[in-house]
C-alpha cells in the first residue's frame, strides 16, 4: 500500500478539478462516469415507480392510489427505465468508459460531440422532469394512437419531445462509437482481436444509428397530430392508428437489441476473465451480435399479431422472431462451453454472469412462446408479457449491467469493495428478481391481464408474493449501492489488473491516467489468450 | 495481409501537418478519415429520418389517391420548378467549392461558398413565398385547414378538392417544413465554413469540414430532389 504522502501521478479523476473540469470535459471517462451517475438515479426514480404499482398490487382493491395515478406510474416506470436507464445504460456509461481503453486509444473519434450527446441526455431527460410536474403521462411507454394523440391529458407532448431528444443522443453516441472502432484501434489490433464487448457495443451502434431516426420522426408526427390534427395517425382525422405501431415498433423492437447486445459484450468478458478460458466460439459470439442486429429489424410485426395484422405478414413475422433465437442461443451455449473445465472463480462479477445465464434464458426462451401466433393470441397483454421482458430487460440488461459495473468498478474509481458484502447483495437480486417475476408467467397465463390495477380475489397470493420480491430488489440494489459507496472510502486499493485480464483496459493504471496510456500500446495477441492457459498438448483445432 | 491492422499511420506519402489536428489522432489523414466516416454516417440517419416521412406519403397516397391528385393542384409548380433549379445550382457552386478548397484557390473558394449561400437564400425566399400564399387561402395544417376557402381557390383555378386534402396538406407542411430546417441548418454551417475560409483555415493539406458541409449540402439537396415530383407532380 501506497502511503499518502507518496508520489503518484495524476489519474482522470485528480488531474483537473473544480466543476467545471467536469462540466467541460471532453475526456471519454468523465462523460462515462456523468452518465453513470444520471442513469442510477433515474434508476432509482423508475424503481420507486415500480415499487409504488407492486404496493398498489397487494390487496384485489384499489385502495392507495387512484386508477388514473396507477396509470401514469406504470408509464413512467416504462418510458423512465426504457428512455433513460436502459438503452443508455450499457453503451453510454461503460461503453465511453470502455471503448478507447479497450481500443488502445486516447478517446473517442469525436469527444466534443461525446459531450454534446451527454448534453442531450440531460436536455432529454429535462423534458421527462418537466412531464412529471405538469400533469404526467398515462399511454403507457409506447405511446400508442389514438389515445395519446386525442384523448389523453396528460402531457404527451413534453414526454414525447423528452424521447425524441434522447434519440439525438442515442444516435449520436452511436455514431461516434462505430467511426472510433472503425478508424482508433491500436497497431495491431484487428477486427478479430477485439474483446467481444466491442464486438457487442458496435453492433449495439449500428442499430442505434439506423433505427433511431425512424423512431424521431414518429414522434416528431406524433407531436405535429397532437397539436395540428393532420391526420396521419388519428382515424377521426382519416389517419392509420396502425401505422403509428408500425413505426414505433420499426424502432422500438430493434430498440430492444439495444438494450440486451451491450449485455451481451458484458458477460462474454466476466465468463472468460472469472473462469480463466479462451472464450469459446469468439467469432461465432462477434458475428452473431452483428446477425441480430440484422434480424432485428425484421420482426417488428411480433407486436401486432392482434393489431389487425394480415395473417400472411404475421406467419412471416412470427418465423423471422423464431430465428432471431438462433444467433441468440449460439452465445449461450458458447458462454456455457467457455466455462466447461475452466477455473471458475465465484466472484461478485461472476456471480452476476451465471445469474444472467439463468435469468436470460428464461426471458430468451418465453420470447418464442410470445412469437408464436396460436399462443400469443392467448398471452398477448397478460402478465406473461410482462414477466417475459422484465426476465430480458432486468435479468438480462440490468443484471450485466451491474455485473459489468462490479467487474470494471476497480478501473473506475481504483478502489476495491467488499467481495463479501457483493455476494450477498448478488444473492438478494437473485432471490427478489425471481420471486418478483417468475410467478407473473403463471399469473399471465391463469388471465391476469398487465396494466390493471384492481384484480380477482384468486390472484392475490401470487400477487404479495410478486411485491414481496420487488421490495427484496429494492433493498438489495440499496445495498450494493452502499458498500460501492462505502468502497469510494474505506476501499483497498484496486492494482492495475485485479482479475488477471489481458485486454488493453487492464495495461494501464487503475485510475486511469489523463490520457489512458503511456505511449501507444501495441496489439499482438487476443484478448483473451490468458497467460496461465496451457498450450503444452494442443495440436491446432480438434 | 501485410498491413495486418488498421486505421493507424496510413502508408503512403509524408503528410505535411496543419494546426488543426486534435491531439488523440496520429495522422490527419486519420482525423479527415474519421470526420468523413462520421458524416457519412449521420447522413444515413437524415435518409431514414426522412425515409419515415416518405414512407407515410406513399400509404396516403395509396389509401386516398383521388384526394392527393386533387389537392396537389394547389401546388405552385412554376415556384417548385424554380427552387429546384436553385438548388441543383447551389449543390454545383458547393461541389466548385470543394474543389478549390482541395486546390487552395482562396478567391474562388469564398465565391462558391457565397454563391452557395445565395441560392439557399434564394430557396427559403421562394418557400416563404409559397408558404404565405397558401396561408392566404385557408390552406393551414391540420385541422386549422380552412375547407371553404381552399375548395373556393381550387374552383378559381378550374380545380375540384376532393375527400381530405387537410391530409395531403399537413404531410406537405411537415415534410417541406422538415427540409426548411435543413435548409436553414445548412446556411448556418457554409456561413460558418466561409468565415473560416476568410481566415484561410483551408488548402489542400486541410478541407474536410469544406467537404463534409458539402455533403451535407448534397443530401439536403437529394431530399428535394425527391420532394418536389412527389409532392408537386403527382400526375
Amino acid at each position: 500500500m501506497a502511503s499518502d504522502t507518496h508520489f503518484e501521478e495524476p489519474n482522470y479523476l485528480t488531474a483537473k478539478r473544480g466543476v467545471m473540469s467536469w462540466l467541460y470535459t471532453v475526456d471519454h471517462k468523465r462523460i462515462g462516469l456523468m452518465y453513470l451517475a444520471g442513469i442510477l438515479v433515474f434508476f432509482l426514480a423508475g424503481g420507486l415507480f415500480a415499487i409504488t404499482l407492486r404496493t398498489e398490487l397487494l390487496t384485489p382493491e384499489g385502495d392507495m392510489i387512484s386508477a388514473n395515478t396507477y396509470n401514469k406510474m406504470f408509464t413512467l416506470h416504462g418510458a423512465v427505465m426504457v428512455f433513460l436507464v436502459i438503452i443508455p445504460s450499457v453503451p453510454a456509461a461503460l461503453g465511453n468508459f470502455l471503448v478507447p481503453l479497450m481500443l488502445g486509444t486516447k478517446d473517442v473519434a469525436f469527444p466534443k460531440l461525446n459531450l454534446l450527446s451527454f448534453y442531450i441526455y440531460t436536455l432529454g431527460s429535462m423534458f421527462f422532469l418537466a412531464t412529471l410536474v405538469t400533469g404526467q403521462l398515462d399511454t403507457g411507454w409506447t405511446f400508442y394512437t389514438p389515445y395519446s394523440s386525442y384523448d389523453s391529458g396528460t402531457a404527451v407532448i413534453s414526454a414525447t419531445a423528452g424521447a425524441f431528444i434522447l434519440g439525438f443522443s442515442s444516435i449520436l453516441t452511436g455514431l461516434n462509437f462505430i467511426v472510433t472502432i472503425h478508424k482508433m484501434r491500436a497497431p495491431g489490433m484487428t477486427w478479430n482481436r477485439m474483446p467481444l464487448f466491442l464486438w457487442a457495443i458496435y453492433a449495439t451502434s449500428v442499430i442505434q444509428v439506423l433505427a433511431t431516426p425512424v423512431l424521431a420522426i414518429t414522434l416528431l408526427l406524433l407531436i405535429v397530430e397532437r397539436t395540428l390534427n393532420i391526420g396521419i395517425f388519428d382515424p377521426l382525422m382519416g389517419g392509420d392508428p396502425v401505422l403509428f405501431q408500425h413505426f414505433f415498433w420499426f424502432y422500438s423492437h430493434p430498440a430492444v437489441y439495444i438494450m440486451i447486445l451491450p449485455g451481451f459484450g458484458i458477460v462474454s468478458e466476466l465468463i472468460a476473465v472469472h473462469s480463466r478460458k479462451h472464450i469459446f466460439g469468439y467469432k461465432a459470439i462477434a458475428l452473431s451480435s452483428v446477425a441480430i442486429a440484422i434480424i432485428s429489424f425484421l420482426v417488428w410485426g411480433h407486436h401486432m399479431f392482434v393489431s389487425g395484422q394480415s395473417e400472411l405478414a404475421g406467419v412471416v413475422f412470427s418465423f423471422l422472431t423464431f430465428a432471431v433465437a438462433v444467433p441468440t442461443a449460439i452465445k449461450v451455449f458458447s458462454w456455457t462451453a467457455t466455462l466447461y473445465k475452466g477455473s471458475i472463480e465465484f466472484n461478485t462479477p461472476m456471480l452476476y454472469a451465471l445469474c444472467f445465464l439463468f435469468t436470460f434464458s428464461i426471458g430468451g426462451l418465453t420470447g418464442i412462446f410470445l412469437g408464436a401466433l396460436s399462443v400469443d393470441v392467448h398471452l398477448h397483454d397478460t402478465y406473461f408479457v410482462v414477466a417475459h421482458f422484465h426476465y430480458v430487460m432486468m435479468g438480462g440488461t440490468i443484471i450485466a449491467f451491474v455485473g459489468g459495473i462490479h467487474h470494471w468498478w476497480p478501473k473506475m474509481f481504483g478502489r476495491m469493495y467488499s467481495e463479501a458484502k457483493g455476494r450477498w447483495g448478488v444473492l438478494a437480486i437473485f432471490i427478489g428478481f425471481n420471486m418478483t417475476f417468475f410467478n407473473q408467467f403463471m399469473l399471465g397465463h391463469q388471465g391476469m391481464p398487465r396494466r390493471y390495477y384492481t384484480y380477482v380475489p384468486q390472484f392475490q397470493l401470487q400477487h404479495i408474493l410478486s411485491t414481496v420480491g420487488a421490495y427484496i430488489l429494492l433493498l438489495g440494489f440499496l445495498w450494493i449501492a452502499y458498500y460501492l459507496l462505502e468502497s469510494l472510502f474505506k476501499g483497498e486499493r484496486a492494482p492495475a489488473n485485479p482479475w488477471g485480464g489481458v485486454s488493453l483496459e487492464w495495461a494501464t493504471a487503475s485510475p486511469p491516467i489523463e490520457h489512458n496510456f503511456h505511449g501507444q500500446p501495441r496489439v499482438d495477441a487476443d484478448p483473451y489468450a490468458f497467460p496461465e492457459i496451457d498450450r503444452s498438448g494442443t495440436i491446432d483445432h480438434h | 495481409m501485410s498491413d495486418h491492422s488498421t486505421a493507424h499511420r496510413p502508408s503512403g506519402a509524408e503528410e505535411v501537418p496543419h494546426p488543426f489536428r486534435q491531439h488523440h489522432f496520429d495522422t490527419a489523414g486519420q482525423q479527415a478519415g474519421a470526420a468523413k466516416l462520421g458524416m457519412w454516417i449521420f447522413l444515413g440517419t437524415e435518409i431514414l429520418m426522412f425515409s419515415g416521412l416518405f414512407l407515410a406519403y406513399f400509404l396516403v397516397r395509396m389509401l386516398y389517391p383521388e384526394m392527393v391528385l386533387s389537392s396537389h393542384e394547389l401546388l405552385n409548380k412554376v415556384w417548385g420548378g424554380v427552387n429546384t433549379v436553385v438548388l441543383l445550382t447551389s449543390s454545383f457552386t458547393m461541389a466548385m467549392a470543394v474543389r478549390c478548397a482541395q486546390v487552395g484557390d482562396q478567391k474562388w473558394l469564398k465565391t462558391h461558398l457565397l454563391l452557395t449561400l445565395t441560392c439557399a437564400g434564394m430557396f427559403m425566399v421562394v418557400k416563404t413565398i409559397e408558404y404565405s400564399g397558401k396561408f392566404a387561402h385557408g390552406i393551414f395544417p391540420g385541422k386549422y385547414f380552412d375547407y371553404e376557402a381552399a375548395a373556393h381557390y381550387a374552383a378559381e383555378h378550374g380545380h375540384q378538392l376532393e375527400g381530405l386534402p387537410h391530409i395531403f396538406f399537413g404531410l406537405y407542411f411537415v415534410m417541406t417544413g422538415l427540409h426548411g430546417v435543413h435548409v436553414l441548418v445548412g446556411i448556418g454551417v457554409i456561413l460558418w465554413i466561409y468565415l473560416r475560409a476568410q481566415k484561410g483555415h483551408f488548402g489542400p493539406h486541410y478541407y474536410s469540414p469544406v467537404e463534409n458541409v458539402g455533403l451535407y449540402w448534397h443530401i439536403v439537396d437529394l431530399v428535394w430532389i425527391f420532394l418536389f415530383p412527389l409532392l408537386y407532380l403527382v400526375k
